[in-house]
């Protein structure tokens, strides 16, 4: 075996411990932390998912889409429907019966998921064609309000989406293992897909999308890729959200989700998945420790009253302070790699 | 059946004709050249020709199909590949992948054979990257391989542009003003390597250029364009004397 060969055994070996790793990490915590903390980490699961699959979208792609909330609203909602049993569902559509065959549908959770999933995908597959109709700020404007008209539907098709009383009582499936479990996943697959050849197809259209299609790149189908898969990973992550928070409704599927995606993908560096993960999980715990901000202070003679909403500003800041300062985030368009994790190490070891 | 052909070929951009009623044949291995001062429609034509506008009136005809008004890309995958005069690389890409780019359009295996590695896609991977590899060697641009695309020098540039539109394996190749931009010893090399790849390939080149002199050299059979017309077709030393032409040149100031 060549060096090259062995070195890139090395490192794929490294990738697999390091999954262990964190697995085994999880057992210790599934076992000793408080529910609290579990929580944290559940939530900065999802979101892992969520950025690493947008920022394929906005980052890769070079799409600036606003409409991550749309996909999680269809995936939750779909997952919740079919977990909740058929009993359960009778009981909670109070103002409009269920319609059939959502009535009497019953499925597991990760069948669940998946469908909920591939439902967002068929969304993300049917939004493609007017979406991609535009570029740029319009692009931005036409999923936005894709965005909104999701809201809106699941405000008003009372007899699939119970209105505004949303889904309550769901089971709470999502532990540790599922939300990693699918965060690895996801982290597996849209990495995979970056560094092959139609992730490079993508970013030559991001570069410059006249080149990309003069050389061959139908530029449209790339686009449609990018979305979908984008579509479906954020639709699983509605599913696991839907189950560790075991009640949605609309409100929930505002465009605030989404902007706190965008602060997440662009404090990691847009186009970086190491960043995402990063920035996913830093502002997910940031996000807890904030709320002391929105408590009442007391500070030397003053009391400031609670400000709920706070934490939103901070985060806005942030943004924009990113934006002036650094705006390459995090980490730019680099990741991580073992080599360059080896290399860090040594020039620890030197100095040290 | 004609190898290339453009028939009545209109441009209107509102109320300004860019290109009115341009004709034009190639043969296989042809080398002509499009010549005309700024503004004239040149590129106008390119961008017609490779589906990024589409003609007013008139008919574009490939290898006996007409592609008038088809996706860039599938005129692209036809056999019709092009540089740009205000070179467009993917600069965040390296000089490697900006190449095998250009074979993207026909990989067999699908996305999630890729995010699988499976061996179709892995076997495809190697092959571009071979192909690449060895394509850049040729045009002596491997030795900055791994280097963002966007921080060559401006001669590596250009040359990149023309190996990563000869990766999609092209039967034509359009080239947007190569050597503009160039000193006169620039120019001269790359004269050189148009006439190399054209040779090794056997392609047909249609070439946009400003300066007359270069193209004088090079090309066996001039069009020119002023306003959009054509106020001339023929053998180099034909246009050179054409009185037409010397007019529309004056006052250009030549080799800008
Ligand atoms: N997309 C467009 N929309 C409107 N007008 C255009 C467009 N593209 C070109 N034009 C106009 O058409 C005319 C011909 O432009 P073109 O770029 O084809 O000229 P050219 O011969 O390539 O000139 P140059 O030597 O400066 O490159 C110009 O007047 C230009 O302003
Ligand atoms: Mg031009």
């Amino acid at each position: 075996m060549s060096e090259r060969h062995r070195r890139e055994w090395i490192y794929k070996l490294c990738t697999y411990g390091a999954i262990v790793g964190l697995f085994a990490f999880f057992l210790q915590v599934q076992n000793q932390a408080d529910e609290y903390q579990i929580r944290i980490l559940n939530v900065s699961a999802v979101f892992v998912t969520l950025a690493v699959s947008y920022n394929l979208i906005n980052g890769v792609a070079g799409q600036f889409s606003l409409g991550p909330n749309a996909f999680m609203a269809v995936g939750a909602y779909t997952t919740a429907l079919l977990t909740l049993s058929p009993a359960e569902k009778e009981l909670s559509f109070i103002i409009e019966p269920i319609i059939w065959p959502l009535s009497v549908l019953h499925l597991p959770f990760l069948p669940s998921l998946l469908i909920g999933g591939a439902f967002a995908a068929l969304l993300g597959f049917i939004m493609a064609f007017p979406v991609f109709r535009v570029r740029g700020d319009y692009l931005a404007i036409v999923t936005l309000g894709f965005g909104e008209v999701i809201r809106v539907v699941a405000n008003n098709v009372q007899s699939i989406t119970n209105g505004p009383l949303g889904l309550k009582g769901l089971s709470e499936y999502t532990n540790l293992w599922w939300s990693w479990g699918v965060a690895v996943f996801t982290v597996f697959c849209v990495t995979r897909l970056v560094k092959s050849s139609f992730g490079r197809a993508m970013q030559a259209i991001r570069e410059d999308e006249v080149a990309a299609a003069a050389m061959g790149i139908n530029v449209f189908r790339h686009k449609m890729l990018a979305f979908v898969v984008h579509a479906f990973f954020a639709g699983m992550a509605g599913g696991l959200m839907a189950h560790l928070i075991t009640t949605i409704s609309p409100t929930l599927f505002s465009f605030f989700l989404t902007f706190n995606l965008l602060v997440i993908i662009v404090i990691g560096g847009l186009g970086s998945m190491t960043g995402s993960i990063i920035a996913a999980i830093i502002i997910t715990h940031a996000g807890e420790w904030l709320r002391a901000v929105e408590e009442p202070m007391a500070i030397g003679p003053f009391n400031i009253p609670g400000i709920p909403g706070m934490r939103m500003v901070v985060f806005s800041i942030m943004l924009i302070l990113v934006m002036i300062f650094a705006r390459q985030g995090l980490m730019g368009r680099r990741e991580f790699s073992w080599k360059w994790f080896c290399g860090f190490l040594k020039i620890g070891k030197r100095r040290g | 059946m004609s190898f290339f052909k453009v028939e009545h070929l209109t441009m209107k951009f509102g109320g300004l004709m860019a290109v009115s009623d341009l004709s034009l044949t190639a043969k296989e291995g042809d080398l002509i050249g499009l010549i005309g001062p700024n503004g004239a429609g040149k590129t106008t034509v390119f961008n017609m020709i490779t589906g990024r506008l589409l003609p007013t009136e008139g008919k574009i005809y490939f290898r006996g199909k007409d592609i008038t008004g088809t996706q860039s890309h599938i005129i692209n995958a036809g056999g019709i590949a092009r540089t740009f005069q205000n070179i467009r690389l993917f600069n965040d890409l390296t000089v490697l992948e900006n190449v095998m780019i250009g074979y993207h359009g026909r990989l067999r295996s699908s996305f999630w054979e890729a995010i699988f590695r499976l061996p179709r896609y892995k076997s495809e991977e190697k092959k571009m990257r071979s192909m690449a590899g060895e394509l850049l060697a040729e045009v002596q641009l491997d030795n900055v391989a791994d280097e963002k695309a966007g921080t060559l020098a401006y001669g590596q540039q250009r040359k990149l542009e023309i190996a990563r539109a000869l990766a999609t394996n092209p039967r034509l190749l359009l080239l947007d003003e190569p050597v503009a931009g160039m000193n006169p010893r620039e120019t001269g090399d790359m004269m050189d390597f148009i006439n190399s790849i054209r040779e090794a390939y056997g392609l047909a080149i249609i070439l946009i250029e400003h300066d007359m002199r270069f193209v004088m050299g090079l090309c066996e059979h001039l069009i020119v364009l002023d306003h959009g017309v054509t106020i001339a077709t023929g053998l180099p030393v034909e246009i050179q004397n054409n009185p037409q032409v010397i007019e529309a040149y004056l006052g250009e100031p030549e080799g800008a």
